[in-house]
């Protein structure tokens, strides 16, 4: 789900307060000012059944510092996620590997050493799932993934 | 705008909103608003706890449907104040709390009588915000009141840091401020309207429901006139008591785990079932699935998030209750074509139980229902009762009959002992010349007693019956019935004399041992100058009945406990 609220201090924490008082688990969730505005659209993804989801965005349409909130249908919406992720390639094999998978990926090589490899691989999040299940043979040093952005296709959009 | 100190801002904003009450405990960080104080109309009330201040301001809020004003320090202050808080917020009572804070340079570094207010409040308000200059207070205040008093009312806090209240700035006092995030709703939809109503008026055996969003929104004449034409019995729920007047003959009562027999027994066997601004709380519904099982349920409440939360309604009306009820009734009357029959109202009586109160005493305790029955006749009409709770709460939701709304006062979401006490004295500086009551038990009354300095320093008479058994009796009730009388931290052997008491603190204290004399110490309290506190021993083993166990349903209720 995507929602505008007001670009003020504290508005992610009673956002996320308001999810766990409620028991909702948080997947992932992104937040950025809007260009020109006192809003900032957040995004965040919740694994929750029809009624769950419908209460939840009926408690967030309420809070005072949401302007509007809505569901996003993954049909109609383009999603996408970013990825870092440091892989170890001493091995000169893996470092082959490595690399056919980032480019399969049409991911970017953001720094290399001898023992290193950082890239960035962008897409929707169950790509980055599927590329970090080819990876995991080759070495994860360390990852970090930024959780899921997401526009409407089309002229839907979330308002204003 | 005009070069103001914050503190003179502050007190100067709060005059704009037409306060003429404030209730709280100075402290370091609210000096500077204080001695602003000294130079205003208001009227300070001194509370000894800021527990009591918020219910005392929640009480008054109840009353007068005003936003009621409370103040406290930072720190431990604020902290104090936050039962209060969360008391009036579950029950939607507008209520505005004021704390100092530490000055700005200090936040997030831990200083004396410092605490993250607004992290701590957060869940038990509408909305909270800290200022952060001097101008900013007077469009928080503004802010503060109109959130509070508007849509379904609740608690707002404001946090000011103790040097904005001491540095000058450019003061400008807002006529209006706006939130894009913040829809009101009060105008039903006529679609909606259109299916309720069409829904309604094929009712057979039609039956409503009326929460604290009738009384909230001033909607009981609405509601007398709909339930009149539709012959519907009508109950409601702890809140909505009052709303629906108690001797009115489609009166069921109360609907709920300690429900009238006919109220539990018709509501599940109600084909239609209209519930307005009730948010089908677990006390009231019982288990979900046994609630109105084959019942068209049709809910209107002005808060969107509470339609389908507990029970799924057929279908729903969101707006403001009296435009509702409004809307139905003038469609219904066009589209019912048939005349009902008596039948399913004349029900009413056949599961309406009467009580038998024959014996007045039971051994050397005086019985809690027949005290109650009692207090109601001695008090004209239009008199107040705030309650505690616990048993005295179940008690007087059954047999203290309310005509008017905004007559019985009670913690009804939160369940807050020691809440009545303090809302008696806010509710009687609301309204100084009607008789205020608070039903108490030992219990509850031991929580906010201090509450009494108040009473008497600011004379407010009111009136604290204690239905004293030595025990926290709803605990003890559960235990007696659920955990084979194992009794375990609820007897209250160290209760002090409450005579003695009220005699310490200046009020009048009496015990009394018959109906006779209860009546006669309820007489001289509703004259007096200083605040009563009737102490009544009643049978600790005496259970409140009817009774839905836990877990159950309302067909289940049961009469008698065993």
């Amino acid at each position: 789900m995507s929602f505008l609220v007001e670009n003020q201090p504290g508005v992610l924490f009673k956002v996320s307060n308001l999810f766990r008082r409620r028991g909702f688990n948080i997947d992932s969730i992104t937040v950025g000012a809007l260009e020109n505005s006192n809003y900032s659209r957040m995004t965040i993804t919740v694994d929750a059944d029809a009624k769950t989801l419908h209460n939840l965005i009926e408690q967030l349409d309420k809070m005072l510092e949401v302007i509007k909130v809505k569901r996003l249908d993954p049909l109609r919406t383009v999603r996408r996620e970013m990825l870092l992720v440091k892989l170890g390639t001493i091995d000169p094999m893996a470092r082959e590997d490595a690399l056919r998978y980032i480019n399969n990926q049409h991911g970017l090589i953001l720094d290399i050493d001898d023992e290193n490899i950082i890239a960035e691989i962008t897409g929707e999040p169950e790509e980055l799932d599927q590329f970090l299940g080819y990876v995991r043979g080759i070495g994860i040093v360390e990852m970090s993934r930024t959780g899921v952005t997401a526009i409407e296709k089309g002229r839907l959009m979330l308002g204003e | 705008m005009t070069e103001m100190l914050g503190a003179r801002a502050f007190v100067r904003s709060l005059e704009r909103e037409g306060v003429e009450h404030i209730i709280g405990i100075s402290g370091g960080a609210l000096i500077p608003i204080c001695d602003e104080l000294l130079d205003s109309d208001m009227r300070f009330i001194l509370a000894r706890h800021e527990q009591g201040a918020a219910h005392m301001a929640d009480g008054y809020a109840r009353v007068l449907n005003k936003v009621g004003v409370c103040m406290a320090t930072s720190g431990p202050g604020a902290t104090n104040l936050i039962t209060g808080l969360a008391s009036a917020q579950i029950d939607s009572s507008p209520v505005a709390a004021f704390t100092g804070q530490v000055n700005r340079d200090v936040i997030g570094s831990d200083g004396f009588q410092e605490c993250d207010i607004i992290g701590v409040s957060a869940s038990v308000t509408k909305y909270n915000v800290q200022v952060r200059s001097p101008e900013e207070i007077p469009y928080a205040v503004k802010t503060a009141f109109y959130i509070a008093n508007t849509g379904r009312k609740g608690a707002v806090l404001v946090d000011i840091p103790k040097d904005c209240t001491t540095l000058s700035g450019d003061i400008e006092f807002p006529e209006k401020v706006e939130f894009r995030g913040y829809r009101l709703n009060p105008e039903p939809d006529p679609h909606e309207l259109d299916w309720a109503a069409k829904i309604l008026s094929e009712a057979e055996r039609p039956l409503i429901m009326a929460g604290g969003g009738v009384i909230a929104s001033g909607a009981s004449p609405e509601l007398v006139e709909l339930a009149e034409f539709l012959m519907a019995p009508t109950a409601t729920t702890l809140m909505g008591k009052g709303g629906f007047p108690n001797d009115h003959p489609l009166s069921l009562g109360l609907c709920g785990m300690h429900g009238t027999m006919e109220a539990n027994m018709m509501v599940p066997k109600s084909d239609v079932l209209l519930v307005v601004g009730s948010r089908f709380s677990d006390r009231t519904t019982g288990k979900i699935a046994d609630f109105a099982p084959n019942t068209k349920i049709i809910h209107v409440d002005i808060d969107r998030s509470e339609i389908d939360k507990n029970v799924e309604a057929r279908t729903r009306v969101v707006g403001d209750a009296k435009r509702a009820l409004q809307g139905l009734t003038e469609r219904v009357k066009r589209l019912r074509t048939w005349e009902p029959t008596t039948e399913w109202r004349d029900r009413i009586t056949e599961f309406r139980r009467v009580y038998d109160f024959e014996n007045e005493n039971n051994g050397p305790y005086l019985r809690a229902p027949v005290v109650i029955r009692a207090l109601r006749e001695e008090l004209p009409r239009d008199a107040i009762a705030t309650t505690e709770v616990g048993q005295n709460q179940m008690w007087a939701a059954l047999h203290f009959d309310a005509y008017t709304p905004r007559t019985f006062h009670t913690s009804g979401g939160l369940g807050t002992m020691g809440w009545g006490f303090p809302a008696s004295i806010g509710a009687k500086a609301a309204k100084p010349n009607v008789p205020v009551v608070d039903i108490a038990g030992d219990g509850s009354f031991g929580m906010t007693e201090n509450s009494l300095a108040t009473a008497v320093e600011e004379e407010l008479p009111v009136i604290v019956v204690v239905l004293n058994n030595n025990v926290l009796g709803m605990v003890a009730q559960w235990q007696r019935l659920f955990y084979d009388k194992r009794y375990s931290a609820v007897k209250l052997k160290g209760t002090p004399d409450f005579v003695k008491l009220a005699d310490a603190y200046g009020a009048e204290g009496v015990r009394v041992e018959t109906m006779k004399d209860f009546r006669a110490a309820v007489r001289r309290g509703i004259k007096a100058d200083v605040p009563t506190v009737i102490d009544v021993p009643i049978d600790p083993d005496e259970n409140v009945m009817p009774m839905v166990p836990p877990g159950m349903g309302l067909k289940d209720t049961l009469m008698e406990a065993d």
